[in-house]
């Protein structure tokens, strides 16, 4: 039997860990909805639990969306989770081959060197002892760079990097530690009775040339043993909760349970998933724009977990998902703020009787500009010359008496007055009879995709023009303008479309490409969901964000949202900033 | 005397400054400063969506907060559908969404 007390220590901090992460999980997982724990168990024998195993290899071992971000980055997350994770499997093997049983206590693997007496070979040992100190220089080289982005995080492409609570800190230190002491123990050990590979067997060397190795290396075990220990009875209680929680989530992500807009279960598997890693930090504009730097998404949750107050930084978010984007644990962090916006208004069905019932023509396509697309008359104006030109017979849902769709007030929290609301909006475009629903305003398509449940295809006018092109019915001439195309975050981010607007671009302009392209594009700063900025701080981020499009000197400015239009074009005379249906209609 | 030169003095149409309860306009002043820009010119009514549909008036409604009608204020309240386009059209900057939400809370906190 291979047992020595200096064992214990890891062994208490193992078992308390492992006893604590069920109870919670199971606590969890019992406060799911019925309809949730329903989808669980039906999802649960499926490719669906492959596949979630295949996403925590690439997301909690090597870090694949990090790597985004920065190759050192993503490098030095993944020496730590997929260097902890070889070193764990790469020692239970090496421990088996050795000892043959397969219930070997835990301990075993992971104290090899010290039960393993070095004369004694076993069935490629050499190769085991290689590959063991290959992977512990791995990770020495993962600290390495980790100390070095405590220094100077612009390197690892990082410019500002999260505030820790000290709790936090101590518990770095300690999981800092860990990896040092395991190889000064192996080192000793190897000084003192042989064994190791390049380099712990060199270094023992070293050590043994001028340190009495032989009375060091018990004491090094027990210290390794104890950080070990110390560091999985502070896990539960530290940002490193997010370890065992995020693979937790990834299965339940998986199995088809989702975030809505409550704050549920799932909610706070996110929550604890979050490692604070601070990426979402650079992205967000109130940082880079106004200084703002207690309502990132990681503040913000940690405010939660920690029950600190939160209440400003409910409200004070663009919910540009800018983040979100670059998340790289995938957390729903849109809905997650959301779902601490309460229902505040006092509506009944009454509220809005005052709404008249539409008398809506019926045609095939129907085109509904949205609130903001009639504060911008030049897009509806460009919209009808191009239902004209490609001789498609329209009705025009909010031509007159045109309510909002809805989504402000959802932005807001407030979905019950936002269900009436949806549900007059809904009963006109279903009364319209029309087969495609065209929507000049991405908040609304958003609304219409997500909240009305209508069984039509619905579009926003770049996929629509895109459409008419490619269809022949569109004949635009290219012109030599230089564009730059501006993706609205609701459009891009939000629902994905980012190959329409540079078909269509490409077609009637000479498109520039920017680092903002895609789904990287800023928040013009007009969003309704932010409740607490200022006028003032909104046009100056809408100033930041429109100087970093101009610097890539485009004759014209395109966007694709009349509220981003209208938020840039309020600042700004210079440099013409259009709509895409401008474009295409000026060039038709 | 009625009405003999076509004038009369109508009592519900007297506003009684020291009675009214003024708490509602300093709390709005308190959590929305920019208030106090605004100079009446009714851009935010005119490009108003619930006000294109009935009586519901930003302007008039910023008037009753300061007057101290409360009662009133909180009757047309609700009728906004946050939108936001007054936001873009105000020349003073006056955060006229952040007013509405201002008020929505504070509705519901007093249940007026």
């Amino acid at each position: 039997m291979y047992y020595d007390p200096f064992v214990l220590p890891f062994m208490i901090g193992l078992n308390i860990l492992c006893i604590y992460l069920v109870v919670t999980y199971v606590r969890w997982i019992r406060s799911f909805s019925r309809a949730d724990r329903h989808t669980i168990l039906k999802n649960m024998i499926s490719i669906k639990t492959l596949r979630a195993c295949k996403e925590i290899f690439l997301e909690s071992l090597v870090h694949h969306k990090i790597y985004r971000t920065s190759p050192f980055l993503g490098y030095m997350h993944m020496c730590f989770g997929l260097g902890w994770f070889l070193l764990i499997v790469v020692g239970k093997i090496e421990s088996l081959v050795y000892h043959t049983s397969l219930f070997n206590p835990p301990y075993f693997a992971i104290f090899f060197r010290f039960f393993h007496p070095a004369n004694e070979a076993f069935p490629h040992s050499n190769v085991f002892a290689f590959l063991m100190d290959l992977i512990l220089l791995m990770i020495l080289s993962g600290l390495a760079l980790a100390w070095f982005k405590r220094l100077y995080s612009r390197l690892l492409g990082m410019k500002r990097t999260t505030r820790h609570r000290p709790f936090d800190r101590l518990i770095l230190t300690v999981l800092w530690l860990i990896f040092p002491v395991r190889f000064l123990a192996e080192s000793f050990t190897s000084g003192s009775r042989g064994g190791g590979s390049f380099l712990t067997h060199s270094a023992g060397e070293f050590f043994a040339s001028f340190l009495p190795v032989e009375s060091l290396s018990y004491p090094m075990w027990w210290v390794y043993s104890s950080v070990l220990g110390i560091f999985f009875l502070l896990l539960p209680f530290s940002r490193y909760m997010h370890i065992p929680t995020e693979m937790v989530y990834i299965f339940l992500k998986n199995w088809g349970v989702k975030q809505g807009r409550k704050f549920t279960a799932i909610s706070k598997f996110q929550l604890y998933a979050c490692s604070r890693c601070g990426i979402c930090i650079d992205q967000c504009q109130l940082g880079s724009s106004l200084g703002l730097t207690t309502t990132q998404p990681v503040y913000f949750l940690k405010k939660i977990r920690h029950h600190e107050d939160y209440s400003q930084e409910i409200d004070n978010c663009l919910m540009c998902g800018r983040c979100e984007n670059a998340c790289p644990v995938d957390l729903h962090l849109n809905l997650l703020r959301l779902s601490q916006r309460k229902d505040y208004t006092h509506i009944t069905k009454n509220t809005y009787t005052y709404i008249p019932a539409p008398r809506i023509p019926k045609a095939r396509v129907a085109y509904f500009a949205g609130c903001m697309g009639h504060l911008t008359p030049g897009v509806i104006r460009a919209m009808r010359q191009l239902f004209e030109k490609a001789g498609i017979e329209y009705t025009f849902i909010d031509e007159q008496n045109g309510i909002c769709c809805g989504r402000p007030m959802m932005l807001s929290g407030n979905y019950n007055a936002a269900s009436i609301v949806v549900e007059r909006n809904r009963t006109a475009i279903l009364n319209s009879g029309a087969e495609i629903l065209v929507t000049s305003c991405p908040i609304c398509y958003t609304t219409f995709k997500e909240n009305y449940h209508l069984n039509l295809k619905i579009m926003h006018h770049t996929e629509y023009i895109a459409q008419l092109i490619s269809q022949g019915l569109l004949h635009p001439h290219a012109s030599e303008l230089r564009t730059v195309f501006h993706n609205p975050c609701e459009l891009g981010r939000g629902n994905g479309i980012c190959e329409s607007p540079m078909q269509v671009l490409q077609a009637v302009s000479r498109p520039v490409p920017t680092k903002y392209d895609g789904k990287k594009s800023l928040c013009c700063g007009g969003s309704l969901a932010n409740l607490h900025i200022t006028p003032t701080q909104r046009s100056r981020l809408s100033e930041d964000a429109l100087n970093a499009y101009l610097s890539y000197h485009p004759d014209v400015l395109v966007t694709a949202c009349p509220l981003c239009k209208k938020t840039f074009a309020k600042n700004h005379h210079t440099v013409p900033i259009k709509d895409i249906a401008e474009i295409v209609a000026e060039n038709c | 005397m009625n009405n003999i030169w076509g004038f009369t003095i109508s009592s519900a149409r007297v506003i009684d400054y020291d009675k009214n309860d003024r708490s509602f306009a300093q709390y709005m002043t308190d959590t929305v400063p920019s208030s106090q820009l605004c100079i009446g010119c009714g851009g935010c009514t005119a490009t108003c969506t619930a006000g294109a549909l009935t009586d519901f008036n930003i302007r008039k409604l910023q008037m009753l907060v300061k007057r101290g009608e409360n009662r009133e204020a909180g009757e047309q309240m609700h009728k906004c559908m946050l939108c936001g386009k007054c936001l873009l059209v105000c020349p003073r900057g006056v955060d006229t969404r952040r007013m509405i939400f201002a008020m929505l809370k504070y509705i519901d906190n007093q249940k007026l």
